[in-house]
């Protein structure tokens, strides 16, 4: 009896503590944002935020450019994804649903591009931007963070269509569908919690990127979020209040989205990612 | 949402592959897949093939080429080509700054590796032997840790390990370990590589954890009644019905893991640009430093080819995985 209690004890503690270590970072961004800077700097770290205090979100709203920086981020992001969705579709299905010459060469180059090393092909990227004039601009960032999403939108996308049972499809064919009005029509619809997972990963991904728009867009007002977040803390170096408000404004979007769309991102993530 | 359904719709009927199959009477479904099975994979697959060829293969070519020059300030400015064979090659191979670099990556890249593997794993288990409300509750705490865009995350470990007023210290200090209530965790090679260490653990654990506890629940419960019939106890069961189960999901993880801790960049960059005293530089980061930061943007280059030679070789035994794994689901 007393063993079985303890056998049961066990785990739940356990894993209370680790939810108190995962989840004590992001609690403690924005409990920092919130409280008053005399509880930020105070010996003895107030855990309980009970004077709440909004004046270090005006700070890091009112900072240089915020807004601005705002819409490069979604332009950049959303057209990334958009882009990458249309086109990996595609691909998509031929991969999922038809038997080819070559087939495993096209996933093979997939899976290889899903894994490449952008973070040190930035040289590379910066001479080839220079040389085509495009410094500073958008443009490039939005093109090379599509193909970073891409090789990874299309293999889970393929896991996805193939979850599809092929059945729906070709009854629909039968009844005198043609092959592309039986997928628009029937496997389409079915496929929108795929699509929303993937999107996500890509919107992360795109979202987060950091060492390419380090060095390619030194202009100010071209920059992302991520790269104003970094220099946000350089510049504002002890405002740990603004500072950590500013973190929770790039954060909150992202974390928001994630905890909603949970269940069905890592089913996608287990059929796509790691089965390739 | 709706935005991206018209796009993609509308990308369907442009796609001339699928126009061609429009043609062909239906003549049941098989008929139809033979028919596909001629140009239309081809015609769908250009698209995503060509931007990833490319996009990814000019940058690659490029950066082979940069790596045979001599790209200095001037050399940029003035867009001088001069090639100087293999001399960059020789100066990074010959220069003991490299290959210390190579081991730190090296021994950075095992450490992380391990530790979330492990950890992760024992997440993951206990993920599968935790009650409904609990597991959720552990899961929401891995899903935050887990979406928190990197920049964020390491600007907070700033915050954490604050040499005045960061929370570690005064809890260290609390904890009877006084030395350490005004410690400078970014002062050495070691307490830096400490602090990133722990933040890429931290966001790591929950992709390997939750993935691997969502692979126990496809493990049959007949495997186990079997195994208890046969009269194994807890450990048995786990070493030889667990663990064969997911030793390929548990091989594919780690070369993934591998892969994204080797060229791990905004951690280490945005945490403390690799210092103190560049100590804290791996391959990635050493590539930046030297090429756009010291302007020896050739050296840079073949610093950048070498570390994608690593990558691909480590690449290739992963891929040779998968691909194995693919085969037996065909």
């Amino acid at each position: 009896m007393k063993r079985s209690l303890m056998a049961r004890l066990w785990p739940n503690a356990t894993a209370l503590v680790l939810f108190v270590v995962f989840a004590f970072p992001v609690y403690w961004m924005f409990a920092t944002s919130l409280k008053p800077t005399g509880d930020i700097i105070a010996d003895d770290p107030v855990f309980l935020p009970t004077d709440i205090t909004f004046d270090h979100f005006r700070r890091a709203l009112d900072a240089d450019h915020f807004w601005t920086l705002v819409g490069n981020s979604l332009t950049v992001t959303t057209l990334a994804v958009v882009f990458s969705l249309v086109i990996a579709l595609l691909a998509s299905f031929a991969l999922a649903r038809m038997r080819f010459k070559g087939r495993r060469g096209f996933l093979l180059t997939f899976m290889i591009a899903q894994m490449a090393p952008w973070e040190v092909m930035v040289i590379a990227i910066y001479i080839i931007v220079r040389d085509a004039d495009l410094l500073n601009s958008l443009v490039p960032l939005t093109v090379f963070y599509m193909i970073m999403v891409l090789p990874f939108t299309v293999l889970t996308l393929r896991g996805y269509v193939a979850a599809v049972p092929k059945e729906l499809e070709e009854s629909a064919m039968v009844d005198g569908c043609t092959r592309p009005q039986a997928f628009v029509k029937v496997i389409f619809p079915l496929l929108a919690p795929g699509l929303m997972a993937t999107s996500l990963f890509g919107f992360i991904t795109a979202w987060n990127e950091f060492p390419l728009v380090l060095i390619l867009n030194k202009d100010a007002e071209k920059q992302t979020l991520p790269l104003w977040l970094s220099s946000f803390q350089s510049t504002f170096g002890d405002d740990w209040g603004a500072t950590m408000a500013a973190a929770s404004l790039f954060a909150i979007p992202i974390l928001v989205l994630f905890v909603f769309l949970q269940r069905k991102a890592v089913s996608g993530l287990t059929s796509g990612a790691v089965k390739g | 949402m709706s935005v991206q359904t018209e796009r993609t719709d509308t990308g369907t009927a442009a796609a001339p592959g699928v126009r061609k199959t429009d043609v062909t009477p239906p003549g049941g479904p098989g008929q139809a897949r033979r028919r596909g099975g001629t140009a239309a994979p081809y015609l769908l697959l250009v698209p995503a093939l060509l931007v990833t060829v490319v996009l990814l293969g000019w940058p690659l070519v490029k950066n082979g080429m940069l790596s045979f020059q001599n790209l200095n300030p001037r050399q940029l400015i003035l867009h001088l080509t001069e090639w100087n064979g293999g001399d960059n090659y020789k100066e990074v191979l010959g220069s003991s700054d490299f290959w210390k670099v190579v081991q730190r990556t090296v021994v950075f890249t095992t450490a992380n590796v391990v530790l979330i593997m492990l950890l992760g794993t024992l997440v993951g288990l206990l993920l599968a032997r935790l009650g409904k409300r609990m597991r959720l509750v552990l899961m929401l705490g891995l899903v935050l840790a887990w979406a928190m865009p990197v920049i964020a995350a390491t600007t907070v470990y700033q915050w954490l390990f604050a040499q005045r007023f960061g929370v570690v210290n005064w809890l260290l200090a609390k904890a009877g370990w006084s030395s350490m209530s005004d410690y400078n965790w970014f002062g050495s090679q070691f307490s830096t590589f400490s602090v990133i260490t722990l933040l890429i653990v931290w966001q790591s654990i929950p992709f390997v954890a939750i993935n691997l506890y969502a692979a126990t629940t496809t493990i049959p419960k007949e495997l186990y009644e079997a195994a208890s019939i046969d009269g194994a106890g807890m450990w048995k069961s786990f070493t030889h019905v667990t663990f064969p189960f997911l030793r390929p999901f548990l091989w594919a993880t780690t070369f993934l893991e591998v892969i994204w801790v080797f060229k791990a960049f905004p951690q280490i960059f945005a945490m403390n640009a690799g210092g103190p005293d560049r100590l804290t530089e791996t391959l990635p980061i050493y590539a930046f430093v030297e090429g756009p930061g010291n302007q020896h943007y050739g050296m840079g280059a073949a610093i950048s080819f070498l570390t994608i030679l690593i990558l691909l070789g480590l690449t290739a035994y992963y891929l040779r995985t998968v691909l194995k794994q693919e085969e037996d689901e065909l």
